[in-house]
Parts: C-alpha cells; structure tokens; sequence
C-alpha cells in the first residue's frame, strides 16, 4: 500500500497537524515505508483470532458512583496558555 | 577512590543506616557530578533545592530509625513523570512550561519512601525512539566512548541510562514501552527491568501507548532494581489496569540458586545477519546459567518475526489518540495566530509546531491505520497478531519452561547520527529482541554480560513469566555474577 500525496494530506489534516504542501512528497514517501513494513502483518493466518483487548485478563475494578474530586479550578487551569475569568479560552468558534 | 554518588542504591542504604555517610552528603555528591556532565545531556531540569530538602528529611528519619530502602538515596526522574511544580515535557516542546499540580503515583511512592529527586532526565519525544535524538532539548550523549564519535546511550530512556551509567545519580526511573529501559541499559552497561504489565501504575506518566507503556527503574546492578521495583510497584486505584497483586520482597528472592529451573532459548531470534559477537555472547551467558545448574532448552516462539509490524501499527494507533489532547487549549504551547484564524488553525499549527518530526509521523500513521476502511486491515489484524505473539509465549512457559535467555539488542551502542536519517524503519529495527515483551506484557530484564570487540557494553535479556519479578531477577542476579561485568566508562566529560 502507497500513500499519495492527497492520502498524505487527507492524513495530516484528520490528525491537525499542519503539513506545508512542499512537505507532502517527503511525508507520502516516509508513511509508504512504514506501511510497507506493516505488510508483512498479511503472511499471517489470524483465522479464528480474536484481537487482544487486554493484555493481563481482568475485570476492572469497581468503586460506588460518588464524586470524590473537585474545587481545583484554579489547578484545573493553571497551565492554560489561556484562561480567563474560570474558562479556558479559544479563537471564536461561532460567529 | 570511591565517591558517594559511584555507589549503588544497596550500598548507599547501608552506609546511610550505618552513619557512615548523610543524605545531604551523598546527595551533594551527585550534584557535583551532575553539574560537572553537562555534556552528556543527561538532566534537563535540574532541582537541586528539592534535592536538598528531601535529603534533610530522609537524615532526619534515618536518625529517627525509620528508613525504608530508599530513604536518602538519590535517583533522576525520566522526564515523562509528572512532578508536582516540575518542568514535565516529556522532551516536548508542546509541552513546554507545563508544571503539573500533581505528582505521579511512582515519583510519589517513591518519595514517600524517602527518595531524592535529583532532576528531570532526557529521552525522546513521548517515549518514541531509539537513540536520545528526537528530544526537544537536544541529544543525550553515551558515557561509552571509543573512538572520536559520540554514541547514543539508546532511548528512550537515554538520559537515564546515561546519568546511571556515569554516576549522575545512584538510580533512576525508567519507561518502557518497545524496549525503552532494556535497550538503553543495554547500550550503557547498566541494568534495567520492565516489569509485568499492570506491575506498576501508569497514573501521571505522560502516556505514548497506554496498552505497552510500563515504568520500570535503571540501576547499577540487579540487587538495586530489585529494591528498587519494590519501591515503586503495587496497586493504584487511580489505573485502572494496575493489578491488585501482592508485592513480595524483590531483593529477598536473591538467593543465586537457580538449580533445576529450565531456560529457553528461542531460534527465531538467531536471526540471519546477527553478528557473531552478539551470537556468542548469547551462548557465553547460556553456558554460565548452565553451569549454575540451570537446564537450556531450545524453544519456538513463531510468530517473532511479526512482532515489529505488530507494533508499529498498535503503538502509533494508540499514540495518534493519547496525543490528541494537545491542542493548545489545556496546557502547553499553543501558536501564535494570524488574523482570521479559527480553532482548526489553532490545533493545526499548536500541533505542527509542538511535535517533532518523528511524533508526527507516529500520529499520522496511528491516525491513517484507525480511519474507517483500514481499521480491520491494519488495526484489528495487528491485534490478532499480537494474541498469537502471546500465545507463543504462553506455549513456551506451559512446556515448562521458567525464564527465557536472548540479546537485548542486536548491536552495541552506536553513532548519533548515524541510524535511521533517511528510513524511520532503519531505527525501529533497533528494538527487535525487547518490543515482543510489552506486546505479550511480560517482564524483561537486561543485564551486561560483556564488552564488544570495540570495547562498549553489551547485554543480554532475561524473560520471566507474568509476576514472576521475583524470579526473573533472580535469574539475572545469577547472570550478573556470572559475567562479573565491572567495567565503568572512562570519564571523558
């Protein structure tokens, strides 16, 4: 499988994170390697194979449905690059 | 002559009990050895001042008699635990300035333990590599040296295996999650062990993929990552996927006797191309538990060769989601916006900016193998692998087989620089005998056995059943005497 350059694009654009359009050739190049390399998963026979969900089979653990945390608003936002007034804050997303 | 800060966690803790040494001592000790290796890009925040306060502390209760292992000894802190009012960037700049307002449930039981923090140490970005290189403070830098290169102490936990292995600290905190404590360990000298997965809690550690990630410690010897695992394993209800499993004593299991116990050596990983060093130091360490009384056995674990594959379909899928959280909104770096922009703009750039290169490649094929129409093809075949990688495992143990000897990597350390600029798979190869263990989530330890024809360290690996810590660093203990691998690094920095 060979990912073109509108592959590479479609890709970094579901992810957000901005690609310069000169990047995309070199960046279709590198995710073909990889994906090449992940071909080999094919050799395989996985009939009848369930895929993993958990690595040490176990029930998870159960506690009763109170709220145990809270009133850290100020920690909460501490380490926004922008918070005002008790919210963070972004560009206007409605206009 | 011996300094303090050249001991091991075992022999601090007893001179500390003794009287013979302070804390604030041993503890002043590193951080002369710390300022005085800048060069090997080791720590990349330093707290000295915290340092300070704990050592003071941990005095005061060992005069006071109550000192458990840990209590005065100082350790460096991979740069993916969160600190309370550190620095914790995990070697990211879209993390930079991030202080967390809590602290990580291994940083914190190793404190309540009376351990030191001496600083934040380097690796790559999120965990994702093999070398040191890909870390937005830059490389660290191997304390082996041998010619006029400067080598990789391996990643990613290259910052520690280099603060270990040149005695920036006595002990430090590893992660690993394809092979991140074993291989650097390896490439250093050192020892380092991944426990079990679900061993120890994964709470405040900066995840890269949360079903392979485990934090293990990087020490100077077996016996120091037996106490020191105690230190930080046991259940946490804050992670969901900890195990409510006892703890024993890690260090008491260090009897040496391993008579009768049965070791396999799996072929599929003689691999074709393997050096002949490797290869006979891997006959080198089954001849010396042979003759620990030890039986060695061939086994098969099939589906080794898809273990890679496997790997970099999960590993990434689960990265390209982990790591959607940063968006410039919550913490971290968020760009500078032009006129006009809106929020996508906003998470593109913030996102463009904050990852380096390799991180973003890990997202977008992670993000790629997830979306709709090849989530069965790449995603759910890669887990289907990875059950049958398991089940070699599960084979193999049930034929009775106790612990599994095999390289920890297929080289020793080598140049920065030199692996993987042009092909990012060139670099994952790096990690072929270490990245089964977190898809199956067994224990690993990597012990040095010996030095290559060039001088530098090589080790070997140990593979134990799920909870069998115990056991397996018992079987190293006895590899670690075995080799009597004593050899330090000339100190060139």
């Amino acid at each position: 499988m060979s990912i073109d350059i509108e592959t590479a694009r479609r890709v970094a654009k579901l992810a957000r994170i901005r690609v310069a359009p000169e990047d995309l050739p070199e960046l279709a190049g590198q995710l073909s390697g990889i994906l090449t390399f992940m071909e080999q998963l094919n050799e395989v026979d996985v009939t009848g194979i369930e895929p993993m969900t958990s690595v040490t089979p176990q029930r998870l653990k159960r506690r009763a449905d109170v709220v145990t945390d809270g009133n850290i608003q100020a920690q909460v936002l501490k380490n926004a690059p922008d918070a005002r007034e008790g919210f963070f804050a972004v560009p206007k997303v409605v206009e | 002559m011996t300094h303090a800060n050249q001991l091991t966690i075992a022999a601090a803790r007893d001179a500390l009990r003794k009287g013979e040494l302070s804390a604030v001592d041993l503890t002043m000790s590193c951080l002369t050895a710390i300022d005085a290796g800048d060069a090997l890009g080791a720590y990349v925040h330093k707290t000295p001042d915290i340092a300070l306060d704990q050592a003071r502390a941990a005095d005061a209760r060992i005069k006071a008699g109550d000192a458990p292992d840990l209590c005065g000894i100082p350790l460096g802190i991979k740069d993916v635990f969160c600190t309370k009012g550190v620095p914790s960037q995990a070697a990211s700049n879209i993390l930079a300035g991030f202080k967390p307002e809590y602290e990580s449930t291994v940083t914190s039981k190793l404190f309540t333990a009376g351990a030191v923090m001496l600083g934040k140490l380097n690796m790559d970005e999120f965990a994702m590599g093999s070398s040191n290189e890909s870390s937005c403070y830059g490389k660290a830098v191997n304390p082996w040296k041998v010619d006029a290169r400067h080598l990789t102490p391996g990643g990613s936990s290259g910052g520690s295996a280099a603060a270990v292995a040149a005695d920036l600290c006595i002990a430090a905190t590893g992660t690993d999650t394809g092979g991140s404590i074993r291989q650097p360990a390896a490439f250093t000298g050192i020892v380092g062990i991944k426990p079990t997965y679900g061993r120890v809690s994964r709470w405040g550690i900066i995840a890269y993929a949360s079903s392979l990630d485990q934090a293990g410690p990087m020490t100077k010897s077996v016996r120091d990552a037996a106490i020191m695992l105690g230190a930080m394993a046991g259940h946490d209800p804050k992670d969901s996927t900890s195990a409510d499993i006892a703890v024993p004593d890690f260090e008491a299991a260090l009897t040496g006797d391993i008579r009768g116990k049965k070791i396999g050596l799996p072929r599929e990983y003689r691999l074709d191309g393997l050096s002949a060093e490797v290869t006979a130091l891997w006959d080198k360490g089954a001849d010396m538990l042979r003759a620990a009384g030890a039986e060695i056995v061939d086994i098969s674990l099939p589906h080794t060769k898809y273990a890679l594959p496997a790997y970099y379909v999960i590993a990434p899928a689960e990265a390209s989601s982990n790591l959607a959280r940063y968006d410039g909104v919550r913490y971290g770096h968020r760009a500078k916006l032009s006129a006009g922009d809106g929020i996508t703009e906003m998470y593109e750039a913030t996102r463009a900016e904050g990852f380096g290169k390799e991180v973003q490649r890990r997202i977008m094929i992670g993000t790629y193998v997830l979306s709709a129409g090849f989530y069965d093809a790449y995603y759910n075949r890669a887990r289907k692998v990875r059950a049958l990688i398991k089940r070699d495992f599960e084979n193999a143990f049930a034929a009775g087989v106790d612990a599994i000897l095999a390289p920890a990597t297929p080289t020793p350390a080598f140049g920065l620089g030199e692996m993987g600029t042009t092909d990012p798979v060139e670099m994952y190869l790096n990690d072929v005998f270490t990245v089964t263990l977190n898809l199956a989530g067994l224990p690993g330890v990597a012990v040095p056995v010996g030095l290559s024809a060039s001088g530098l360290p090589l080790g070997l690996q140990l593979i134990g059943q799920p909870w069998q810590e115990a056991d397996l660093l018992n079987h190293a203990y006895v590899l670690e005497q075995a080799a009597g691998f004593v050899s330090k690094p000339e100190k060139w920095w």
